[in-house]
């Protein structure tokens, strides 16, 4: 066992030194019209054999360090503590429940302008996080290509505003109902597919859409995008310096105010939250409906599905739909925010992004996966001092949740039933 | 109420049920036996839809069902149960039952959101249902427990109460005391008559323990490497020298 861990650790130093000594030992150096080749400097080279000999002692010792890794929850003292009764425990959830959104309500005007326009992202990504969420975490069919009913919903709402001067509030249900409507067609042909396969299809779907609206030069603008999609109204009242648009007023002369940019941030960031907490209302009903537990059932088994009369066909499809409405409803938002969009915003990323949220958060899980779409969104800003390290503490502290946590910040707990008895 | 005519079904060039029928009448249960790889839960999959038989015809209630698809052959009435049991391990086991009675509710997804009265009151009576089989085997307590957690009896005990909620006028069980202990048997035993006598269904089981075949069943047919070997009532079946010999090989 110990020659075996040997032989393994001082494997992985010699990759770790073949890797890392060619892109960080060697300078490129260019002197006039010639690019000569040059040792880095020590400091470096040190820091090279360093990593080389950490990465050795990790692997020798692993099975002791990621045994001590795993001990760690034990030491916190909430893993230990008993389940809350059921009464309480609901009770703690509506009054925490409460207060985030009285919080949510109250933050744009104590924040920062760049916070409030962070805060309207981190909503937006709730909200497409809960719409894979009943794919993903309740369905249990694997989608990477959940983007593309995102760019669905904000290319539907760019392209009605562009060549039809349609307004915010009514490319919001179309921008919806058309990514629902993709959806549906998705799920026709992946029907039969399962897991890695359905993966598979759906990325492909995902960049099919994508180069679409990269090559559809004509229509969308290729990949220099479209731009000036207007701002939502409220009730008519622009909230830009002059009114665009004949026979809106605008926002700061109706209620005699001084002009200020803020507002239009604020108005987006209330519209995000009003939707995205729609969005959990309503996908929290439809878990409790006989069609949210139908999706379970599908995810479970479905042999035994199919065997007690669920038809596997509109169940799947109506898993596809549902989620990539809610898709449409962020991608129609974000449009707005924005101003400008191009087919950048949807590349593949954005689903993993997206698929890591829900895995995060724990699948089929809400509060998870709010929390969860908190922590990614803000993560990466808050990183941003350490520029160029930040993905890789992104993706470092991935690594430590699915090593403490593989079942996601908070796992979904079942309903409970109160039966009545029987006499 | 159930007739298979010359059922036959062919996996390439594997021939694994060759001409086989049986009858099952009104209030009345009927055992599929036979050695191990006789064809009997090909039978069972061509019954309830999960095959497409190649051959022969599946009647119930006078009309034609084979190679309907498995979820509207269940509609009709005719429900099964799995060899290994096939729970939805992740959900409660109310959920479960709540689960099998689709059909039966409201799956509008307007009025479910809207939760109208109409809405409401199939909720409730598919929850009182589950309450009422949930007594009836005795996981009352269980009701909240996730199904995955529950004890190997008592996971196929809910199996068949997640058939029975759905109401059905034919159940096919597939070993159903696979795995039981002596007393669980003699439980299930009990369980099948009740579902006979109290709730007029009609039982299709395959099974291997035969103290449980010879006591419940009102008639048994024989299969023997895809084919059908003898029929008849439990005496007879027990007098048969061709079933003597399938089972212990020619003397």
């Amino acid at each position: 066992m110990a020659a075996h861990n040997l032989k393994h650790a001082l494997f992985c130093a010699i990759v770790t030194l073949i890797i890392s000594y060619p892109i960080l030992g060697f300078n490129l150096a260019s002197e006039g019209t010639t690019v000569t080749l040059e040792g880095a400097k020590t400091s470096t080279v040190v820091g090279v054999l360093l990593a080389a000999v950490i990465v050795f002692l990790f692997q020798l010792f692993r099975d002791t360090l990621m045994g001590s890794l795993r001990q760690l929850p034990a030491v916190n003292p909430l893993t230990n503590r008993k389940p809350m009764e059921q009464s309480k425990r609901l009770k703690l959830d509506s009054v925490l429940l409460t207060l985030m959104i009285i919080g949510a309500l109250i933050w744009p005007f104590i924040a920062s302008r760049g916070a409030v326009d962070l805060s309207t992202l981190v909503l937006i990504y709730i909200m497409l996080a809960l719409g894979l969420n009943v794919v993903v975490g309740l369905a249990g069919l694997l989608d990477l290509g959940y983007v593309a009913f995102y760019a669905v919903g904000a290319y539907t709402f760019a392209l009605l505003s562009q060549y039809y001067g349609v307004s915010f509030w009514f490319a919001l249900p179309i921008g919806a109902l058309l990514a629902a409507l993709f959806g549906l067609v998705l799920g026709f042909p992946v029907l039969r597919l399962r897991g890695d396969y359905l993966a598979i299809v759906t990325l492909g779907f995902g960049e099919i859409i994508r180069i679409l609206l990269n090559n559809m030069t004509n229509l969308t603008g290729g990949p220099n995008g479209i731009g000036g999609i207007p701002d939502p109204t409220l009730f008519g009242m622009e909230f830009g310096r002059r009114v665009k648009e004949e026979g809106n007023t605008s926002f700061h002369e109706t209620f005699g105010i001084a002009y200020s940019g803020e507002h239009k941030v604020i108005f987006l960031y209330l519209i995000a939250l009003v939707l995205a907490v729609i969005t959990a209302i309503a996908i929290r009903r439809l878990m409790r409906m006989p069609v949210g537990r139908a999706w379970e059932a599908l995810r479970e088994d479905e042999i035994a599905a199919k065997s007690l009369g669920l038809n596997r066909t509109a169940v799947k499809l109506s898993a596809f739909t549902i989620g990539a409405f809610f898709a449409g409803f962020a991608g129609t938002v974000f449009a707005s925010k924005q101003g400008f969009i191009s087919p950048e915003s949807f590349v593949f990323l954005e689903s993993a992004i997206i698929l890591a949220i829900v895995v995060l958060g724990g699948m089929g899980s809400q509060m998870g996966v709010i929390l969860a779409a908190i922590a990614v969104t803000i993560l990466p800003e808050l990183a941003r001092e350490f520029s160029e390290y930040r993905m890789l503490i992104f993706g470092a502290a991935m690594v430590l949740m699915m090593v403490w946590r593989p079942q996601g910040l908070l796992p979904m707990r079942r309903i409970h039933i109160e039966l009545k008895k029987q006499e | 109420m159930l007739e298979v005519q010359n059922l036959s079904m062919r996996f390439g060039g594997l021939l694994a049920v060759d001409q086989v029928s049986l009858d099952v009448r009104e209030h009345e249960i009927v055992a599929i036996i036979g050695p191990n790889g006789a064809g009997k839960t090909t039978v069972f999959n061509c019954m309830s839809g999960f095959y497409k038989p190649t051959g022969g015809k599946i009647l119930f209630k006078g009309g034609e069902i084979q190679g309907k698809p498995d979820y509207k052959i269940s509609r009709l009435g005719l429900v099964r149960t799995f060899q290994h049991v096939r729970l939805f391990s992740r959900m409660t086991v109310v959920e479960n039952l709540l689960v099998a009675q689709h059909r039966h509710l409201n799956t509008n997804l307007l009025s479910g959101i809207l939760n109208t009265p109409n809405y409401r009151e199939k909720e409730q009576k598919s929850l009182d249902r589950a309450a009422y089989w949930l007594d009836r085997v005795g996981l009352t307590d269980m009701a909240n427990r996730e199904a995955g957690n529950l004890a190997y009896g008592q996971q196929r005990r809910l199996e068949i109460a997640r058939c029975m909620v759905t109401e059905p006028e034919l159940l096919m069980l597939d070993e159903p005391a696979a795995g039981l202990n002596p007393a669980e048997t003699k439980d299930l035993n009990q369980l099948i008559i009740s579902l006979k006598e109290d709730y007029n269904v009609s039982v299709v089981l395959i099974e291997h323990d035969m103290s449980l075949v010879m006591d419940i069943s009102d008639r048994i047919n024989v299969i023997n490497q895809g084919r059908p070997l003898a029929s008849g009532t439990p005496d007879e079946i027990r007098r048969n020298d061709d079933v003597i010999k399938a089972y212990l090989g020619e003397a």
